[in-house]
């Protein structure tokens, strides 16, 4: 029998958004503090550790992030990790943000000025002390704004993940249009969900550039 | 048990990996000129005509928020319910150009707005026509100046082609699954996959940075 697009299949659609956000969350926490050593070992003085991270991110971003999903998914099994898909997909995603971020960051750490480094050093801190009391502060607030715009992209890749049946937006929608054949309508809500969510962050991130711009001209 | 990797079973299938090779590069190349065009044309128009200012802003809003995945299901699932039916393989250009159109115009427009006024006064009391100053003075540096930020997105774009297997389209990822389904060796096929990708990624950035290299060869500095 053949479903009509009604309330309880749009509910189904909306309240798939739970697993969207959540997946988001999962891979922005995970990727971030990976991206975040990324970043470091991308500006640290051994080189051997720069080639490493600077590895890691061309593989990242020269990848699609579908192939990054397969890899882990069936690398983490033959692994002996029987995951399921919403870990797997999770940590996929964690890895394609760990590459993106850990980009986004090294630039901010590298736009921190030079004689920064220079004066704290003078004053005899420690590189840890550098970073945390000197260079990371700064650093962060420049960080800011892209990092918050590249949450969007976070947002609008999680749909991927649906190949490996995690329920989320784009993955409730197809199951919906499977059961309603109204392929239009299902999948314009889908959009607009995503909209909704993405769209409020993409202005905030705009915002947060500007008023960091008005800041640095005054 | 250890895991053994087997590799020739994948390799043995080499015909169907590099047809899937083949279309990823005609899609992707065929998306890339059309949204570069498109992307370029929209942000030249938005300029232009005041009036269509406010629909191409919601176009590209509307498209930079949404996942590509989700653009490609209403355009190859949603569209024949309007009467518009095609290929698989049209609806993947078509959502290629479209999208990629959307994050190109806000590309090259940022290129525009930063070409000074004064530039424009002063190409105008050489008496260059309208039409010289637009190409030479604002188009060609505009674009000079953003080309490494379209190049980053093309590559983005020749990425973001392997979704075009959800819809059955047997490119790269998509004849991936097929020699996977055909060999059971699951994680050696994507490891060879990956490779493929990354090296395609690769080459188009050289090809790109050369390609930006010859097209505004004039000395062409930033700010």
């Amino acid at each position: 029998m053949i479903r009509e697009f009604g309330t309880s299949e749009l509910w189904f659609v909306v309240s798939s958004a739970r697993w969207t956000l959540a997946l988001t969350l999962i891979a922005l926490a995970l990727g971030g503090v990976l991206g975040f050593v990324i970043a470091l070992l991308r500006v640290s003085r051994l080189a051997p550790l720069r080639w490493l991270a600077a590895g890691w991110i061309g593989l990242v971003q020269g990848v699609p992030v579908l192939m990054l999903l397969f890899l882990s998914y069936y690398g983490l099994s033959l692994a002996g990790l029987d995951l399921p898909p919403l870990v797997a997909a999770g940590i996929s995603l964690s890895f394609y943000a760990s590459g993106f971020l850990g980009e986004i960051w090294r630039g901010c750490i590298q736009s921190v000025p030079w004689q920064q480094w220079e004066a704290s050093a003078a004053l005899a801190l420690s590189r840890a002390q550098q970073y945390r009391y000197v260079v990371l502060p700064q650093a962060v607030r420049i960080a800011v704004p892209p990092t918050v715009g590249f949450i969007v992209q976070l947002v609008k890749n999680t749909s991927i993940v649906s190949i490996i049946g995690v329920v989320e937006l784009a993955r409730a929608g197809h199951l919906v249009n499977n059961a309603t054949f109204q392929p239009m309508r299902v999948f314009c809500v889908v959009a607009l969900v995503y909209f909704c969510i993405c769209w409020p962050i993409s202005l905030a991130a705009r915002w947060l550039e500007r008023r960091m711009h008005v800041g640095r001209a005054g | 048990m250890a895991f053994e990797f087997q590799f020739q079973p994948v390799l043995a299938q080499s015909d169907v990996l590099l047809d899937g090779l083949y279309l990823t590069l005609e899609l992707a190349g065929t998306g890339i000129v059309l949204g570069g065009l498109l992307g370029t044309l929209l942000a030249v128009l938005r300029g232009v005509v005041p009036a269509l200012r406010w629909p191409i802003g919601v176009y590209v809003e509307v498209v930079r928020n949404t996942p590509f995945l989700v653009q490609l299901f209403i355009v190859y699932l949603g569209l024949p319910e309007a009467g518009l039916r095609m290929s698989a393989e049209q609806a993947a250009v078509l959502t290629m150009t479209l999208n990629l159109g959307a994050y190109a115009t806000e590309i090259v427009r940022a290129g525009l707005d930063s070409v000074h006024k004064s530039q424009i006064e002063a190409g105008l009391s050489l008496a260059l026509t309208r039409w010289q100053v637009f190409r030479h003075v604002v188009l060609g540096p505009a674009l000079a100046r953003v080309w490494p930020s379209l190049s980053s997105q093309f590559v983005l774009m020749l990425l973001s082609s392997s979704v075009f297997s959800f819809i059955s389209v047997q490119e790269l990822s998509g004849a991936a699954s097929n020699v996977e389904q055909d060999t059971f060796r699951s994680f050696e096929t994507y490891i060879v996959i990956t490779v493929l990708y990354l090296a395609m990624a690769m080459a188009l950035r050289v090809i790109l940075a050369l390609l930006g290299r010859v097209m505004f060869a004039a000395p062409v500095r930033a700010r």
